[in-house]
């Protein structure tokens, strides 16, 4: 069976992020870029997937030569092949997933692995989108997955609980933390990833149905105001709660 | 032409969720604003109070009645939305952004090739466009966008939208029995957390982090949730450290709260942990650290030794509420 992958190249979430001087933008300076986080559990179940059955496995990623960084990681962990989509520019959800779903059906891959959300754009939807597109099941923020024949078993995470959601392939999961523990990439494995070669491709021009008008900082919090340093001062932060935040 | 909008209201166990009260009244409004008209549409099997819908400036909602769809499917639900829409030209959608809604707008938006503005926080109205604004990078930075396509769907951030109070208006319920829907994709069961409030939907929360030193102290925060009515929430320190299950986590990869309250016990104020609670009305913390970054956040705050003050505060909150 052949498994996909999508990975994201994100700023890493200890970053501080300023604004680009286009106001539309984040300004790249000084930001590292990792894989994103979720996406450490959609490779490691991809990997562990095919460790049980068998098949080969391939990662996709959108974005610019930076990206390869991310693709390496994921050779580096064990995935097989690699992929890039080469785009600059700005591009949706819905023309992100338009590209991906192209590229999973060249791939022929049946079974395909999204993280739950990119933490740049954190829209939660790539991976939603992705599979309607292509006519395939979707089980989104998994946190247990299990395929058995053709049958697919996932725990998904909802407020106060879990839905236990059962399909079937040809399907698209995308992983929430808590669904496994990715593994590091061994020296070998990191050694054999910087031979390989990493194919490109570009996609489909992007069709936008959004358009970003200005991105701001979030507004400032006032600096709070301590109030002391033991017990004595418990009552007035209950007076505080009750006659100014008026929350108690 | 004027617009045809329309709001989904997800039901749980029958009953309407609050976030899809906020998005009616959001959608109501803008359908005033658009010069257009407002319907809702929710899917379930017995479904209570549709009718309080007009309570938010909804006039009609149609209810898709059938035994299978009580449960959320998102095969089934994504075919049905779809042909609803089709079948009536509806061009603005407004979802709450729950789990289910999160699921589900992204899928809606292949179907009908709309564009889509995921986890609003606020949508104005300029020269008769409607503007979005959504956190992104954890929240780090805003953006204000608008949807260029003819169809549009914006999903809305539980919690930040105010439904307003209810004007005590009923709603006409349109009941169709739905034929059997495509069950492709099926919740066979749910896993519910007993009797826990979750922090996705609290309006006050008490959180625990690292420095409670172990889960043995959790009944601290426990207590003061209990005296307030608060859900639990957890530092990822907390969770990693095997002391708070993983649904607790607040942050930037664990849950995305705004709480009228968020009172943060022994949790530093990391960039993640931030990222996750900073659009909270109110903050509290106690840390016995004084440049610990959370205070930078918080509107009041002690400089103090946890286990000393958080015993007196349920106590003293406690005699407020007996
Ligand atoms: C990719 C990535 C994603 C992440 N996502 C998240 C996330 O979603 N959520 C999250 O929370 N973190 C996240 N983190 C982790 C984050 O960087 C911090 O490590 C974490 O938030 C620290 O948790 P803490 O504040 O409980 O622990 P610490 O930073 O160790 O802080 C403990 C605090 O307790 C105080 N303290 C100790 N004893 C007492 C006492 N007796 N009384 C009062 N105060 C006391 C200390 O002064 C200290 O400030 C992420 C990290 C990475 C790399």
């Amino acid at each position: 069976m052949k498994i996909a992958v999508c990975v994201s190249h994100v700023p890493d979430t200890a970053a501080k992020i300023n604004i680009g001087s286009d106001g539309k933008t984040i300004d790249p300076n000084g930001v590292t870029y990792v894989v994103n986080p979720y996406d450490e559990f959609a490779i490691e179940e991809a990997l562990k997937t095919k460790e049980k059955l068998g098949g080969e496995t391939v990662a996709i990623s959108l974005g610019s030569d930076a990206n390869k960084e991310t693709l390496r990681k994921a050779l580096a962990m064990g995935i097989d092949n690699a992929v890039l989509l080469k785009d600059g520019g700005y591009r949706d959800s819905l023309s992100v997933a338009k590209a991906l779903a192209e590229e999973i059906k060249a791939q022929g891959a049946e079974l395909v692995f999204f993280g739950k959300q990119s933490v740049d754009y954190d829209n939660s939807a790539i991976g939603q989108i992705t599979a309607e597109l292509l006519g395939y099941n979707c089980i989104s923020v998994a946190v247990s997955f299990a395929l058995d024949g053709n049958k697919i078993t996932c725990e998904r995470e909802i407020e106060g609980g879990k839905e236990i959601v059962e399909t079937t392939l040809p399907a698209l999961i995308t992983a929430q933390k808590g669904l496994n523990e990715p593994r590091y990439a061994s020296l070998k494995g990191i050694m054999a990833a910087k031979k390989k070669e990493i194919a490109e491709k570009s996609p489909a021009a992007a069709t936008n149905f959004t358009e970003v008008i200005a991105m701001k900082r979030p507004p400032s919090k006032q600096a709070g105001k301590i109030l002391g340093s033991d017990a004595t001062v418990v009552p007035e932060l209950v007076r505080l709660l009750r006659e100014e935040a008026k929350v108690i | 032409m004027a617009n045809k909008i329309l709001v989904f209201i997800e039901q749980r166990d029958g009953q309407i969720k609050k976030s899809s009260l906020e998005a009616a009244k959001v959608a109501s409004d803008f359908a005033s604003k658009l010069s257009g008209n407002a319907e809702a549409l929710a899917i379930g099997n017995d479904i209570s109070n549709l009718d309080s819908l007009g309570s938010y400036g909804i006039g009609k909602v149609t209810h898709l009645k059938n035994s299978d769809l009580a449960n959320y499917s998102p095969s089934a639900y994504t075919e049905l939305i779809t042909k609803f829409v089709n079948d009536n030209g509806f061009d603005i959608l407004f979802f709450g952004n729950t789990s289910l809604g999160k699921d589900l707008a992204p899928r809606l938006s292949a179907q009908i090739d709309a564009g889509l503005a995921m986890d609003c926080t606020a949508l104005n109205f300029e020269n008769g466009e409607i503007i979005a604004t959504r956190p992104v990078y954890a929240g780090k930075a805003l953006v204000d966008l608008k949807i260029t396509s003819a169809k549009k769907i914006f999903s809305l951030r539980p919690n930040v939208f105010n439904p307003g109070t209810a004007s005590g208006n009923k709603a006409e319920i349109n009941l169709v029995n739905a034929e059997a829907p495509k069950l492709n994709v099926k919740v066979t069961d749910i896993k519910k957390a007993e009797g826990k409030l979750d922090v996705a939907e609290a309006d006050i929360i008490v959180s625990g982090g690292r420095g409670l030193k172990g889960p043995e102290h959790f009944h601290l925060v426990e207590e003061l949730a209990n005296v307030l009515g608060a859900a639990t929430g957890a530092s990822r320190a907390a969770v990693d450290a095997g002391w708070r299950p993983h649904g607790e986590q607040v942050g930037q990869t664990g849950k995305t709260v705004s709480p009228t309250l968020y009172i943060a016990l022994g949790i530093s104020g990391a960039i993640q942990h931030l990222a996750g609670m900073r659009s909270s009305k109110y903050i509290i913390a106690i840390n016995k650290d004084k440049d610990a970054p959370i205070f930078q956040v918080a509107d009041y705050g002690i400089v103090g030794d946890l286990f000393e003050v958080v015993p007196v505060l349920t106590e003293e909150i406690k005699k407020i509420k007996s």
